[in-house]
């Protein structure tokens, strides 16, 4: 089986590898990285993504805990439509979300750094809500009871008993929330405006309209070299602050008694409600908000050729879809070939799976620039082939991440029993192995086919001209003055949003409990 | 200082587990509770800590109505049959953490804790984590720390029922000879006849749950 890691493997080195280490070559050989660590200019840019993440952070885990709290210990009715609607906004691209906040929030707050954070807490919002509920939900509520005898009022049972069991949840909560808006550049592109850079935009800002490439390579080792701090870290503390915890079923929730318990679920899901529905709401209704009244205006704009995109803005939909199919297809054949590998093979699948796992840890930009470097050895300058493959590349963590666990759940001796019926090596793995995957192959193609419609940080540089996905189209129509790129460009997010979440509630319908992690 | 339980009915599920129940517990006195499962001894120690909220009846202590009590102010104590150790804290951090809660200073509180560990037959055990405790161990460090702050008022639910008959018998001699000599008054509910009477000054019986349940 470990033939199946060749295809991946080659994926890896040729779409990911090379392009780093390309970066990595323009970056040391011309002197730039010394240029680039002196220059105050970038020191200070660095400086704001790296407090504007921690600000992020904390603003998410303060707003998203005492939700995380709620769905974990009450019970009430709709708690499960809650727990879905939560998640939607953690899905929807970052384009989306960006568009989003600009309807909503007032001209006067465009470009200013509140309105990267307020939309940082929405899109991370649903990650501390499930990190940290899952764990929560699991904590024996007796824990709190023997506090409270031992005479702690509520908020010291909060601070002594519960936050110190719920460090290792907190701790990968935020982590990843740090990691997302670190990297985060489809919102604070949007957002944050000329007067804001983070590192990632950096990078875009120094490929795109200044052409200074060794520049860009040396901000981006800069931020590659961060990254793998901060994994390296982050698996250093998990490791170190593992404690067994006596986890119970997650039967520990119960009816809201007191008038405060009502209250405070009530206040939380009020805070959901307008943390994730107003911005949500309003971008439909700038969609449809034309002069002083309401009307389809924008929306007949799509597929009208003579838009200021140099193309029908319905066509960058069409370009989405196309070119989600495609890297859906490479994604999930190697995202299926990998996962037969790595669970086919002990230590070397261990490798090949942290390997697979790389491209989620890095920059989009990042990687979008390396292929952008490489494109031109390989054949692909300008070539449509680069938007999918870029695409592939994010998606596939996910493929294996969805197929690997079910795999590894196969009884051993079900294939014995197959072979002991007489089957041959390559029949018990078509009987037993094949017939397991199908169902989260299917899942992963779902979220590969999401990935791939948001994916802006890597389509941004090779994107071509006239042909634009979606996110580029937004993104695009949404830095032209005038009402009617505006309204097109709402339009179009919505379609996008759309589009994204069906697929991903007809993904989350399909997936069983046990399969992977997403 | 006397408890006074007039009438308590709680409903759990639409069933009444506690039905009218009346008791009484005077200062110093320890009062072994028993019943068949289901009769509702824990509820009847969660009721009193304020832990489960009454459907009708009243639970008083010094004549004095805990309605409005919440639990970390009433001053009782609880332990529990499984111990709830905090997971996250060594044995003098759990035994200590009462004391904390009423904001005895440091020093204050390490004399306490290295006090009551004596007391449980665990001296020395300050910086042990509690996940390498035997089951007995866990349950004196539970004891300890549920004595520690002084609870005006200790209410145990089932405290040797996890353990050997053996141990069990050797504790339940302990635990009567602790709260003898501190003069703690309690409430020690076991579903085990001789462990009630080795440990209670008196014996009270819950009845069996049915349909038609009655009380006294």
């Amino acid at each position: 089986m470990l033939a199946a890691a060749a295809p991946p493997l080659a994926f890896l080195a040729v779409a990911f590898v090379w392009p780093l280490a390309a970066v990595t070559r323009r970056a040391l050989s011309t002197g730039a990285l010394a240029e680039v660590l002196t220059d105050p200019g970038l020191r200070s840019v660095a400086w704001f993504t790296l407090w504007q993440a921690a600000l992020s952070t904390a603003l998410t885990m303060a707003v998203a805990l005492p939700m995380a709290g709620v769905l974990a210990r009450y019970r009430f009715p709709g708690r499960a439509l809650v727990q879905a609607v939560v998640t939607v906004p953690f899905v929807l691209p970052t384009v989306v979300v960006g568009a989003a906040f600009l309807a909503v929030l007032p001209v006067r707050w465009h470009g200013t750094v509140a309105a990267i954070l307020l939309a940082h807490v929405f899109f991370n919002y649903a990650v501390v809500v499930r990190v940290v509920g899952a764990l929560w939900q699991h904590l024996d509520p007796r824990l709190d009871e023997a506090a409270r005898m031992l005479g702690a009022p509520p908020w010291r049972v909060f601070t002594d008993v519960t936050l110190p069991l719920l460090r290792p949840a907190l701790v990968a909560a935020a982590s990843v929330v740090f990691l997302f808006t670190f990297t985060s550049f489809g919102a604070v592109l949007l957002l944050g405006g000329p007067r804001h850079p983070t590192l990632e935009v950096e990078i875009y800002r120094l490929t795109v309209a200044r052409f200074d490439l060794p520049a860009a390579a040396a901000v981006a080792l800069l931020q590659l070299a961060f990254l793998a701090a901060l994994l390296g870290w982050w698996t250093w503390s998990q490791g170190r602050h593992a404690r067994a915890l006596r986890l119970r079923p997650a039967s520990t929730s119960r009816p809201p008694r007191t008038r405060g318990e009502r209250l405070w679920v009530t206040g939380n899901l009020a805070v959901a409600v307008l943390l994730l529905g107003i911005p949500l709401a309003r971008l439909v209704q700038r969609s449809l908000q034309v002069g002083e009244g309401y009307g389809l205006a924008w929306w007949r704009l799509l597929d009208d050729r003579a838009s200021t995109l140099g193309a029908a803005p319905l066509d960058a939909l069409a370009t989405s879809l196309r070119t989600a199919a495609v890297a859906t297809a490479a994604a999930v054949v190697l995202g299926g070939l990998a996962a037969v590998a790595v669970a086919a093979s002990g230590r070397l699948g261990r490798v090949l799976d942290t390997g697979l796992m790389l491209p989620l840890g890095t920059s989009a930009v990042t990687a979008g620039f390396g292929l952008l470097l490489v494109s031109g050895r390989l054949g692909l300058r300008g070539s449509w082939v680069l938007v999918p493959l870029a695409h592939a590349l994010v998606a596939l963590p996910f493929v294996v991440r969805t197929a690997l666990p079910v795999l590894r759940s196969i009884d051993p001796r079900q294939r014995e029993a197959a072979a002991l019926l007489g089957a041959s090596r390559w029949w018990v793995w078509w009987t037993v192995d094949r017939a397991a995957l199908v169902r989260p192959l299917l899942v992963g193609a779902g979220f590969a086919f999401a990935v791939s419609m948001g994916e802006f940080g890597a389509t941004a540089f090779l994107a071509r001209r006239g042909t634009p996905t979606l996110p580029v189209a937004i993104t695009d129509l949404l830095g032209r003055p005038g009402a009617a790129n505006a309204g097109q460009a709402y339009a179009l997010a919505v379609l996008l949003a759309v589009v994204v979440t069906a697929v991903v509630l007809v993904v989350e319908r399909a997936r069983r409990d046990g399969d992977g992690f997403w | 200082m006397t408890l006074r339980l007039e009438q308590v009915t709680v409903c759990l599920g639409g069933r009444a587990v506690l039905d009218a129940v009346d008791l009484e517990v005077g200062d110093g006195e320890i009062v072994a509770l028993v019943g068949p499962s289901g009769a509702g001894k824990s509820t009847l120690l969660r009721a009193v800590a304020g832990l489960q909220t009454l459907d009708a009846g009243r639970v008083t202590w010094d004549d004095h109505d805990l309605a409005h009590t919440p639990p970390h102010r009433r001053r009782f104590g609880l332990v529990f049959q499984d111990q709830q150790l905090f997971p996250h804290q060594d044995v003098a951090g759990n035994v200590g953490f009462g004391l904390r809660m009423q904001h005895r200073p440091r020093a204050a509180v390490a004399a306490r804790v290295q006090e009551l560990l004596g007391l449980v037959g665990l001296a020395g055990f300050e910086h042990r984590r509690v996940d390498t405790l035997s089951g007995g161990e866990q349950q004196r460090v539970a004891l300890a720390r549920a004595l520690a702050p002084e609870p005006v008022l200790l209410l145990l639910d089932e405290p040797l029922g996890a353990l050997d008959r053996d141990l069990r018998d050797r504790l339940a001699v302990e635990v009567r000879a602790l709260l003898t000599s501190l003069g703690t008054t309690a409430i020690h509910v076991t579903h085990d006849l001789d462990e009630a009477a080795t440990v209670g000054d008196r014996t009270v019986r819950l009845p069996s749950p049915g349909p038609a349940p009655t009380s006294r």
